[in-house]
């Protein structure tokens, strides 16, 4: 009787840990998934730059700096970003000066309506939007994956299975509040040269 | 059923995979009734014939068994197409214009919020606000929005929109409503079919069969009367029962839906903003007929019932008051907005 009650114990002891296990490793190729995501997402982002730049730099041979620093901002991004997943610090460092870089050219964009009504802005200016809106979708996705990964593998009592499925602790996509957050300066005084 | 908000995605989608599974169950077990129950009033009615009027083979139930079967594997498998054919809905595959670019963009900002793949997009050509998701998993899903929502709504609210609708596919809601749909149309399909041959045929045999009717009445047994009597309120009554039930299930998944649009935009500022729009419209949405009604973001047909919760809209509204949809959202908007320090304006 006490062996059979014991027998149980141990098939249900075996199956949870199967689960947990199972669980923990589903959790971990899923933010490794979101983290491929990002980095389709970037690609994209460095890929539709140079049209961006082509097409304002004509129009826009008065605001050279803001320009330039969105040109330098996607070189030092594509850099870093051939460092592969490992180094993700640095890659979200880079990518976010880029959307610094990127959101303070939009706003140059917006004050000078001439220049939204010359030939394609209009258009690109929406494909940028909706890529620096999937750039944050796709780590928004990473960021909530990882979290959820994480807080599986340290909460008691999957933490007891986390070191036989080789899980550790995931990185988070830093944002970097001041950056984010500062508001672009725009000289209103300068006025378009057209 | 009330706190089944409260579920995680796993187990939300396990209920949907279920409850589908059980609507098909329930749905070819009607059909078997309707026939094998037909069978047996009519064995019952010719107990006391002579053997050669009683038919052995309860033909009538096979055949409406493989016809159910038939149907709800039919229903399952195209229900999508045909509900998108019965709104007229056109697929987007090249954008004409700026606004459907917008939209193409979105739908795949939001596929990547919440980690599906780009459903495929389609615009039904009605002047009124509204949109729905049809499929039956997130492989093969699409998301449908009207012209009207396209030319009303800002970038943002189209986002929270295209978010609720991703929400309703990422746990599968989309399965069950789109079976639901197919169901539900198959059902009012056999209803005019049957109402043609009952009042077609009947108008034309009554005068003749009255006479033998009559005298062979005294055989009936009270039995018989019950089992005729249910027999024949459930096939009156199929088409109402299907469409309460879709109604049942939609109500308490649009709340969900609307929870994770703002999940995925992490603005729910801005599908409060985009449903008041919808509601101010208050116009019904033409190209969605009655079978569809429940996939919709907003009750299409314009029904006053949505106005206000009690027993009646319980029971008979699609969807959930839009006043306690936008008054919940707002209240995780500033919420949100609290917790980032920002200035409630």
């Amino acid at each position: 009787m006490a062996s059979g009650i014991l027998l149980v114990l141990l098939v249900v002891a075996t199956l949870w840990v199967i689960g947990a296990y199972n669980g923990l490793v589903s959790l971990k190729n899923q933010t490794v998934n979101a983290f491929k995501q990002i980095d389709v997402q970037l690609k994209r982002r460095h890929d539709l730059i140079p049209n961006l730049v082509s097409a304002v730099r004509g129009a826009m041979n008065f605001e050279k700096d803001t320009l330039e620093a969105v040109i330098q901002a996607r070189n030092q991004a594509v850099k870093v970003n051939a460092a592969g997943p490992q180094a993700v610090k640095q890659i979200s460092q880079a990518e976010n000066a880029l959307s610094s870089a990127l959101s303070r050219l939009m706003v140059v964009v917006e004050q000078y309506p001439q220049l939204k009504a010359t030939g394609n802005i209009g258009q690109l200016q929406e494909e940028l939007t909706s890529t620096e809106n999937k750039v944050a979708f796709a780590r928004q996705l990473y960021n909530d994956t990882a979290t959820q990964y994480n807080t599986k593998q340290q909460q008691f009592p999957a933490s007891l299975v986390a070191g036989v499925a080789r899980a550790q602790p995931a990185d988070l996509w830093e944002i970097e509040d001041k950056a984010e957050r500062d508001v672009p300066q725009v000289d209103l005084s300068m006025k378009p040269k057209t | 059923m009330t706190d089944e908000t409260s579920l995680n995605l796993f187990q939300q989608q396990e209920l949907n995979r279920r409850r589908t599974t059980w609507l098909l169950a329930v749905f070819v077990l009607f059909f078997a009734w309707l026939g094998f129950g037909g069978d047996y009033i009519y064995a019952l009615y010719t107990a006391h014939a002579p053997p050669a009027a009683q038919h052995h083979v309860w033909w009538f139930g096979f055949v409406m068994l493989v016809l159910g079967v038939g149907l709800a594997a039919y229903a399952y498998q195209t229900g999508s197409e045909k509900v998108l054919w019965a709104t007229g809905a056109e697929e987007v595959l090249d954008p004409a214009d700026d606004k459907q670019k917008q939209l193409v963009n979105v739908v795949e900002e939001m596929a990547i919020a919440a980690g599906v793949p780009r459903p495929r997009v389609w615009i039904v050509p009605d002047s009124d606000p509204n949109a729905f998701a049809t499929g039956t998993d997130p492989l093969h899903a699409h998301v449908a929005v009207t012209q009207g929502l396209l030319d009303l709504c800002s970038r943002d609210e189209l986002q929270g929109v295209i978010g609720h609708e991703l929400g309703h596919v990422k746990n599968l809601d989309v399965r069950l409503m789109t079976t639901l749909a197919a169901l539900v149309g198959a059902v009012l399909l056999m209803r005019d079919g049957t109402n043609r041959i009952f009042w077609g045929s009947g108008r034309g045999s009554s005068s003749g069969g009255g006479g033998s009717r009559g005298g062979r009445k005294g055989d009936l047994g009270p039995l018989v009367l019950v089992l005729l009597v249910v027999w024949i309120v459930s096939w009156i009554l199929a088409p109402i029962i299907t469409q309460l039930l879709a109604l049942a299930v939609s109500r308490k998944r649009e709340y969900l839906a609307d929870a994770m649009g703002a999940q995925f935009t992490r603005n729910p500022l801005a599908l409060a903003s985009a449903l008041q729009k919808i509601e101010a419209a208050d116009m019904p949405t033409t190209h969605v007929k009655g079978g569809a009604a429940h996939m919709c973001i907003a009750d299409p047909l314009g029904r006053r019932l949505t106005a206000h919760e009690g027993f009646v809209a319980d029971v008979l509204a699609t969807h959930p008051p839009m006043a306690k949809r936008i008054a919940i959202l707002r209240g995780m908007g500033y919420a949100q907005l609290k917790k980032e320090g920002g200035a409630v304006s």
